[in-house]
């Protein structure tokens, strides 16, 4: 067996080795890009709108003539298949060599699996999607880079607009999914509370189960305690549940619902999502976004998207159309910077380093640590009647940069360390709707 | 193709033509790292669920059903894990041996209760056994990780830090000689005076009883096998992906399990194997190229083959072998 | 705990122990009969559940008032036993009725994978939510903590009618003797001229029907999507087996124990409210193997 190692070795050396004598790539027929989502199982609410947008993105950049007249083919690997029809497809793909470059993942679970497994395979990976704050701050990549915010930022916006919005609460409780993504989600919003605003009672922490049908006996004991503020960090039909089942037992007239994932189920929640409760969106997602719903390219995708699916765009649009745009920014800029016809592998790593593009939301910025900085979006319910449910109004987006965990810390630590002054030091833009 | 060794093939079926097939079976398997290695993980991962069905198969022998041995699968697969986070520089073989002593202890501790029962309610309370486990590892996720389980670095192997590629390497081998080893193994324990009374149990248990041997017993050796070969299967999975979460123990796993056994051939060692193959290559490709209905096409596979080849891919193979060479089948 | 917050959790855990007896009231009658556990009933469930949405959001586009959602679960009950549960059971389980029960339940489970397939490609992915039968009733304070009235009082009352209902059924009526006659020993009643056929399906119909009707009671207070159904059948294979394989009474005890002390566990210690269904089904069976009711020579059903 030893010989064969040895095989092996020499063989996966010389390979190595080839890409530097060459120092670009000869141009291929097509750039073809693999992406992890969800097709089935309840996260494919997030997934299904992310596909449909990807190749919407991909139709659209290959009708303007490719990158730089290479153009685009996108296929798809359901995450919700199971972890090893996931591992063993992603490997399958990059060691087939059908692929250049791969987005995965939503779930946060499949980045932390699947990131070690992009180094390994040495294949650039885009996480396009998922949560979790911990892949970059424990380990260092070269092949893995994040085309958007994380937790941290995401919750730490939420405490910053609850705290301008709403300064004057005494209790809180929280209602989250008992997984990772609520767990640590809770974990960041309380620590951060605890630091810029000490003196809120925490009066009841409740994680029913991932998937749960029934909120009544939660909903029971939260009209018994009264809190003034209830966060959700749940999503899709958890979330809907929830707020459905709130609503209509009133818990939404003596509440108030801070629910920071809410943009995605706006069109589905109607009018039970009433006036004034604080809706976020995962960085600056909204098919409203005061910044750039009157620009041409933002109208004519969201014309598309509602044309293809029926439906507004939600935050994994926003990911997806953000992952997209970095693939094209990274090898235009490759291209430029190197004066080739087609980047090598380590030309567009280095492009990817520091990248700034632009998808539907403001422009992202990929930092040293690979992590993206992205701008945060919040605001309130409000029924206007435009609209058969709920938009929002009081719109404040956050400067990515100020709530990132600076480079080398770790983001539990770093957002304690913060106090009361933070809330009137960050960088933020107000919009009346 | 999977399976066997050379002294069970020659044993169980001298003259099959079959027989060759297991051999080449397994040189394929073993060549796969060299001539297509881009499906050596799934092969891998087919071959560590292989040996957690060969653990179905075991009580399916006795006419019994668990809807709940993943639990012994996840049992291992989070002792090893555990052990792995505490001392990162564990070695392979003992991460392996603490993770099957797990699941031994675990089977041991609730064989001793489920043993009482039979049919469905034998199946129901291993259900319910492993549903336990799965909340406790989602609940308390402080020790477990919680959804997201634990994430571990590779073992070293008898002290030697190998790279990505070499432990993958030893890892496919060693699964290889795993699965030939047991499965060589468990078809002599089949054959063993105390296998053939754990069968008994299927055919006859109240004649057990007028022997003077308790059929718990016998039940509780068979429980004991299968609980550590899911065992074995769960350890292996673990290191193979490098990370172990509750979907290990989730319920749909011990389904899919005696879902692969029956698809293979009830109560076939070699099926066990056979159709974790399969399953993994249909599941894997069905999910990529028609990644809306993959759970539909591996439904209607399995509906085919309880309504017309209710012998499974094993009983298939056979009886091809049969009508092709019109020799005496051998089938066990 | 207080008297107030003791009532409470017993007010939710009967709404929920309603729902749970209703969709296993559908398992344990057809395991009782055909000796089958159905994992499509899970699927029947969530069928219900997606009809009833549907069928209320056509008509109530259609301009008609809100309180028409009841009578239309009923109708989407009854469309998923006769066009699911029917062929079901005529050109599938009609085929397997001479093999293990492994077999069968796998069957089951092929179907359920298969129709949770089919969901998806009917359905799509997108939860839905429709709750104007819930509206229509309004909203009842107790303590200062508001419920439905749907909930708190019109569910535990259709889970009480069906018991009963059931009940009456199979002991005094013709038909539901033929079934229990049947469920007895299908041999002897064939020879006295009982079409065992007909039986079988006539209850898998049945059984199909109270789980869409599950489905359609549970569509108004929860979201519909993807993989509902695999939580419920869990639940209910859990009510099930803990009650005594075809226990009618015992699946309503049992239900009413999940629901109490899932609820009361909210109250008290939330972490452990999931473990709930499962330690009451270990422990019932540690001291009664055959199931709260169940006895090994008892009439099943």
């Amino acid at each position: 067996m030893k010989t064969q190692f040895v095989k092996r070795v020499v063989a996966a050396t010389i390979a190595a080795a080839l890409p530097l004598a060459a120092s670009a790539a000869d141009k291929p027929k097509s750039l073809n890009v693999g992406m992890t989502t969800f097709l089935t199982g309840p996260a494919s609410v997030f997934g299904v709108p992310a596909r449909n947008a990807a190749e919407i993105l991909v139709e659209n950049i290959n009708a303007d003539g490719g990158i730089n007249g290479v153009p685009v083919n996108i296929s798809f690997i359901d995450e919700g298949a199971g972890a090893e029809a996931l591992t063993s497809e992603y490997r399958r793909m990059v060691e087939s060599g059908s692929v250049e470059v791969m987005m995965a993942a939503i779930s946060s679970g499949n980045c932390q699996t699947l990131a070690p497994l992009a180094e390994d395979l040495q294949v650039p990976n885009l996480m396009w999607d998922c949560g979790t704050q911990r892949i970059f701050e424990e380990n260092d990549y070269k092949y893995v880079f994040r085309t958007q915010a994380n937790a941290t930022p995401e919750m730490l916006a939420t405490v910053l607009y609850l705290l301008k919005t709403t300064p004057d609460f005494k209790t809180i409780a929280v209602v989250n999914q008992d997984y990772a993504w609520g767990r640590d989600s809770w974990d960041i919003f309380r620590t951060a509370l605890k630091a810029m605003k000490p003196d809120v009672e925490v009066v009841a922490e409740f994680f029913p189960k991932f998937g749960s049908p029934d909120f009544s006996t939660e909903i029971s004991r939260l009209q018994a305690l009264r809190p003034d503020v209830i966060l959700s960090t749940s999503w899709g039909g958890d979330l809907d549940t929830f707020v459905q089942q709130a609503s209509q037992r009133g818990l939404l007239n003596t509440s108030t619902f801070v629910l920071p994932l809410a943009e995605s189920s706006l069109e589905r929640l109607g009018s039970a999502l009433t006036a004034g409760h604080i809706v976020g969106a995962r960085g600056d997602h909204y098919f409203l976004h005061p910044d750039r719903r009157d620009d041409e390219d933002f109208q004519t995708f969201m014309q598309q998207y509602q044309d293809k699916t029926g439906e507004i765009s939600v935050y994994p649009v926003f990911h997806a159309s953000q992952a997209i745009a970095a693939l094209k920014a990274a090898y235009e800029k490759a291209i430029e910077e190197n004066g080739v016809d087609w980047p090598s592998e380590d030309q567009l790593l280095a492009a990817l380093e520091g990248l700034t593009f632009q998808g539907l939301g403001r422009e992202v910025t990929i930092r040293e640590d690979n992590q993206g900085i992205e701008d945060q979006l919040l605001g309130v319910s409000v029924q206007t009647g435009d609209y058969p449910f709920a938009t929002m109004e009081n719109i404040m987006i956050f400067d990515g940069d100020e709530l990132t965990t600076p480079v080398g810390q770790k983001s539990i630590d770093w957002v304690g360390t913060l106090d009361a002054g933070f809330v009137d030091s960050v960088t933020v833009d107000s919009y009346e709707n | 193709m999977t399976t066997k060794t050379h002294s069970t093939k020659a044993k169980a079926s001298m003259k099959s033509p079959l027989t060759f097939l297991w051999v080449i079976g397994v040189l394929a398997v073993i060549a796969v790292p060299f001539t297509t290695p881009s499906i050596q993980l799934l092969f891998n991962f087919a071959m560590a669920k292989g040996l957690a069905v060969l653990g179905v198969t075991v009580l399916l022998r006795a006419g019994q059903v668990s809807f709940g041995h993943a639990l012994y699968f996840g049992i291992a697969a989070y002792a090893g894990a555990f052990l792995m986070a505490s001392m990162p520089a564990a070695d392979f073989f003992v991460v392996l041996i603490v993770g099957v002593a797990g699941a031994v202890l675990a089977g041991l501790f609730v064989g001793l209760f489920v043993v009482r029962y039979r049919g469905i309610f034998f199946g129901m309370l291993n259900l319910a056994f492993s549903m336990i486990f799965w909340s406790i590892l989602e609940k308390f996720y402080h020790y477990t990780g919680g959804a997201d389980g634990i994430r571990f670095a590779r073992p070293t192997v008898l002290g030697q830090v190998l790279t990505h590629g070499q432990f993958e390497m030893m890892l496919y081998y060693s699964v290889v000689v795993l699965m030939v080893v047991l499965g060589w193994f468990t078809q002599r324990w089949f054959a063993s005076p105390i296998g053939q009374l754990f069968q008994t149990i299927k055919t006859n248990e109240t004649r057990l009883e007028y022997l003077g041997i308790s059929p718990r017993r016998a039940l509780l050796s068979g429980y004991l096998l299968s609980a550590a070969l899911c065992g074995v299967g769960g350890v292996m999975m673990g290191m193979a992906q490098g990370v172990v979460t509750p979907e290990y123990v989730w319920w749909v796993r011990s389904a899919e399990m005696v879902f692969i056994a029956v698809l293979g051939g009830a109560g076939s060692v070699h099926g066990a194997f056979l159709g974790a193959l399969i399953y993994e290559v249909v599941r894997t490709y069905a999910s990529v190229y028609a990644g809306d209905i993959w759970q539909m096409i591996l439904g209607g596979f399995l509906l085919i083959i309880i309504l017309f080849a209710p012998g499974g891919l094993i009983g298939i193979l056979e009886s091809l072998f049969r009508r092709g060479s019109g020799k005496e089948g051998a089938r066990k | 705990m207080n008297l107030a917050i003791f009532l409470l959790a017993l007010f939710d855990g009967v709404a929920y122990a309603a729902l749970v007896f209703i969709v296993a009231l559908g398992l344990t009658l057809i395991f009782g009969v055909m000796r089958i556990l159905n994992v499509a009933h899970g699927s029947l469930y969530a069928i219900g559940a997606y009809a009833t949405v549907s069928l209320t959001g056509y008509f109530l586009a259609l301009g008609f008032a809100p309180v028409f959602a009841f009578p239309l679960m009923i109708v989407s009950a009854v469309l998923v036993g006769i066009l699911i549960g029917g062929p079901l059971e005529y050109f599938l389980l009609r085929r397997i009725y001479d093999k293990s029960e492994v077999l069968q339940l796998l069957v089951t489970f092929a179907v359920f994978m298969i129709l949770e397939d089919v969901q998806r490609l009917v359905w799509g992915t997108r939860p839905y939510f429709e709750s104007s039968a819930l509206q229509v009733l309004g909203n009842v304070s107790v303590f200062g903590v508001t419920y439905t009235a749907y909930q708190l009082i019109l569910l535990p009352l259709i889970a009480v009618v069906l018991l009963l209902g059931m009940r009456f059924f199979l002991r005094h009526t013709i038909t539901g003797k033929l079934i229990t006659a049947t469920t007895e020993d299908r041999e002897a009643a064939q020879s006295i001229g009982v079409d065992a056929d007909k039986v079988f399906l006539f209850t898998f119909v049945i059984g199909a029907v109270l789980a869409g009707l599950g489905g359609a009671l549970a569509s108004p207070t929860t979201s519909i999507l993807p993989g509902m159904g695999a939580d419920m059948i869990v639940l209910s294979f859990a009510v099930v087996a803990t009650a005594g394989l075809g226990q009618i009474e015992g699946a309503a005890l049992t239900a009413l124990m999940i629901g109490l002390g899932r609820s009361f566990a909210v109250y008290l210690y939330p972490e452990i409210s999931v473990l709930v269904p499962y330690l009451i089904m270990v422990l019932v069976l540690l001291v009664r193997p055959e199931g709260l009711f169940g006895s090994p020579a008892a009439r099943k059903i």
